[in-house]
């Protein structure tokens, strides 16, 4: 079989043969193994939760894919309210048509970015729907908070430091680089944070508020970081880490890399006193080489300061910056 | 010498005679938001925006046109991002394709040609929309069409000239002290386009180009000139502009395209400064020259007072309120780069 | 409205250049202005629009200068 049949989702033989030679070989764990209606697992009190879709196109380009990215996503939104990230739940909805060489290939990136996550994945669903061979991926993931911690986007404090852990845009441009044809090595940063949310909670840094920089990028998430905890925000446009050639490549088609995604990035806020620390530590974890402290917090003085954030431009101006409006299209005029 | 930060004090501290400068290119007007380069003048250097944004002044019966197409059997409408969301009084292009429409966007004009040579089937029209930086790559696209034989590509233009719409804004009482000239249509034309209207309107001109310092000096060349009267041309882009431009260019866009009366939304008819194929080359054009109606502004809208500069965004009634981007009621709300657009983003909707 | 970007000539071939962009690289057409290996060019929509030559601050510094007199 190579390619998806309305019958792999009849829930028949056709099914089962697809469910064992793809996803429970790729995903095989003693939860899932028993193939029971629902799996019951040990925790502890404070159950994060969080679910995210995921509709790519293409399925497989520069860096990644849409199976890595699932898993990412899912897991560095649990690790963003410091959570310990332990089991995933996957669902896919296949168009007819749908490469199985290729879905094949897929899964089994879930399954290593799922260990390299240290996650479990334990439950999951597949449905068949007429169309065009298009693969969509669900997936929900349950972590556990310890009980000292409390990290939220309302936490935001005068005097903490704005840290983000790297390089901006890169999985956006990749994409976008894909589907327009145009050539260079720019890749997508699709990881999971686990490492480095680990060693900024085991060394005890006063961590405020973490947040990824997927959809909309560092000024949408930041903008939201603000409003969410009533103080003004200000970034330094020269402390921006951005790749040269992801640079180059939104100077090409007239977009701006504050408002370009990512998948493997984090906003972190810090106290003050932690401010090093904490930078050392994400520039010393994996994906973190180009961590750097782009700003801070400040107490506004006026209404109109709240929930503000402001870019401090490289000559010295100040641009008040937004969530993206639009869709942020190539453009050319 | 001066440096960049004796410069920047200049402009912060200037006390001269309040100067209102204009610039007439939507990439000035979106560097200008972008470098936070407003809130470091002086209040008495009033810098608006013009009419330089080309999808801001493109009438809507051109959308309705490009949708039109798209809605037809065996065609595709081939465009840049930017024409893809602003909305025709039916809807746009993007809302189209999501209905089933032929649409297809493209980084270049030229990405047409593969296009068509692998669906000979079906007829390309390119949205060709653009100034004169942008015009000459539309006639690469004519000859490679017309080399290669190519009977499926065709172009619905609605292309615009600088000079004459200064012109037709200086003559309809616009009082600006100075213009910042757009530095990749004076790559093209060359600054010395700009020099007859400088001789005739006696006021400055400077040639910018796009990175921060570079604006920051035009416009202090701009202001320093503006001050003394002075009516002249001065090109602060050397590296790409000259006084003749590019004289290839130049002469590829006499030998496909000829002056037109268009129209410029908010503006109205401006005559001689739009461009059209030529006869010999109508096969290659998709009705362009029938689309000269424009629509009446929406109730309330000052679009037209907006791109002449005789108001600011922040004093149109509707700014904020009724008309967001989200919402926008006129073309200066709808362009990336419309006035209207960039004041809206850099000032958070504060008006 | 003009999105252009300089970027250095690669290789040339017929009436396409391989231009670089850091990195970038996009096959231009240069119908409009004669190029060879190692040149600076502006690219605006695909095409070549200009040829670039090196802008020194210095340069325009004395431009300023001129004003200034």
């Amino acid at each position: 079989m190579n390619k998806i049949r309305m019958e792999h989702g009849s829930g028949g033989r056709s099914t089962g043969e697809l469910i064992e030679q793809i996803f429970a070989k790729a995903f095989s764990n003693e939860i899932l193994s028993a193939m029971e209606d629902a799996a019951v697992v040990e925790g502890t009190p404070r159950i994060a939760v969080t679910t995210d879709s995921f509709v790519v196109t293409p399925l497989e380009f520069p860096g990644g894919d849409i199976g890595r990215l699932s898993i990412c996503g899912t897991v560095n939104d649990l690790l963003m309210r410091g959570a310990v990230p332990k089991y995933i739940t996957c669902g896919f909805i296949l168009q007819e048509g749908a490469d199985t060489v290729q879905l094949k290939r897929l899964v089994n990136s879930m399954a290593k970015t799922a260990k390299e996550a240290g996650v479990q994945i334990i439950a999951g669903d597949t449905k068949v729907v007429e169309g065009n061979g298009g693969i969509f991926i669900n997936t929900t993931g349950v972590g556990f908070v310890p009980e000292a911690i409390d990290i939220s986007s309302a936490n935001g404090r005068a005097g903490d430091v704005i840290l983000v852990s790297g390089s901006l845009g890169d999985h956006h441009a990749a994409i976008l680089s894909s589907r327009m044809g145009i050539k260079n090595t720019i890749t997508s940063d699709n990881a999971p944070l686990t490492d480095m949310v680990k060693k900024l909670l085991d060394e005890n840094i006063q961590i405020r508020t973490l947040r990824d920089v997927t959809r909309g990028g560092l000024a949408t998430v930041l903008k939201e970081l603000a409003v969410s905890s009533g103080m003004q925000f200000e970034i330094e446009e020269g402390a921006l880490p951005i790749n040269l050639q992801v640079w180059d490549f939104c100077g090409l088609l007239g977009l701006d890399p504050l408002y370009m995604g990512n998948e493997g990035k984090l906003i972190a806020l810090a106290a003050k006193e932690d401010a090093r620390k904490a930078l050392e530590i994400m520039r010393s974890a994996e994906y973190g080489e180009n961590a750097a402290i782009i700003g801070e917090v400040m107490e506004p003085e006026t209404e109109s300061e709240r929930g503000r954030l402001i870019l401090k431009t490289r000559i010295g101006g100040r641009r008040v910056l937004d969530i993206l409006q639009g869709e942020g299209l190539p453009r050319i005029c | 010498m001066r440096t960049m930060e004796d410069i920047a004090s200049y402009l912060r501290e200037y006390d001269g005679r309040t100067l209102k400068l204009m610039e007439v290119c939507g990439s000035h007007t979106a560097a200008i938001s972008k470098f936070g380069i407003r809130g470091m003048l002086s209040p008495k250097i009033r810098l608006v925006s013009g009419p330089g944004c080309p999808v801001c002044v493109t009438p809507s019966a051109y959308i309705d046109r490009l949708l039109e197409l798209a809605k037809e059997k065996d065609t595709c409408v081939v465009t840049f991002g930017d024409m893809l969301r602003v909305p025709g009084s039916r809807g746009s292009l993007s809302a189209a394709r999501g209905e089933g429409a032929s649409v297809e966007m493209v980084y270049s004009p030229l990405d047409t040609l593969k296009l068509a040579a692998e669906n000979s089937g079906i007829t390309y029209v390119f949205a060709a929309v653009g100034f004169e930086t942008t015009a000459p790559v539309y006639t690469l696209l004519l000859e490679e069409a017309i080399r290669g034989g190519f009977t499926n590509i065709r172009l619905l233009t609605a292309l615009k000239t600088m000079p004459q719409a200064i012109r037709n804004l200086m003559q309809e009482g616009g009082e600006i002290d100075g213009f910042l000239a757009p530095g990749h249509v004076c790559a093209v034309i060359g600054s010395d386009a700009f020099l007859p209207l400088a001789k005739e309107f006696q006021i400055p001109f400077a040639v910018s180009g796009f990175g921060d310092r570079e604006l920051l000096l035009a416009i202090y060349g701009l202001v320093r000139m503006a001050k003394e009267r002075e009516a002249a041309v001065k090109n602060f882009y050397p590296s790409v502009v000259t006084p003749q431009g590019n004289l290839i260019a130049k002469k590829k866009l006499e030998t496909y395209f000829m002056p037109c009366d268009a129209v410029w939304r908010g503006m109205g008819n401006i005559p001689l400064s739009g461009l059209l194929l030529k006869d010999a080359y109508k096969r290659y054009d998709a009705g362009s020259a029938s689309l000269i109606e424009d629509k009446k502004l929406n109730h309330g809208c000052r679009c037209d007072k907006i791109l002449t500069g005789k108001l600011m965004p922040q004093e149109c009634p509707l700014f904020g309120r009724s008309c967001t981007p989200g919402s926008p009621q006129g073309a200066c709300m709808v362009s990336y780069e419309g006035s209207c657009y960039q004041n809206y983003l850099s000032d958070g909707g504060n008006a | 409205m003009c999105v252009a970007l300089p970027g250095k000539v690669v290789s040339v071939e017929g009436k396409k250049a391989l231009v670089d962009f850091s990195g970038n690289q996009v096959n231009a057409y240069t119908g409009l202005v004669n190029v060879n290996p190692g040149d600076y060019v502006l690219v605006h929509a695909g095409c070549v629009i200009q040829s670039m030559k090196q802008q020194e601050a210095e340069e325009i510094l004395e431009l300023m200068g001129e004003i200034d007199s």
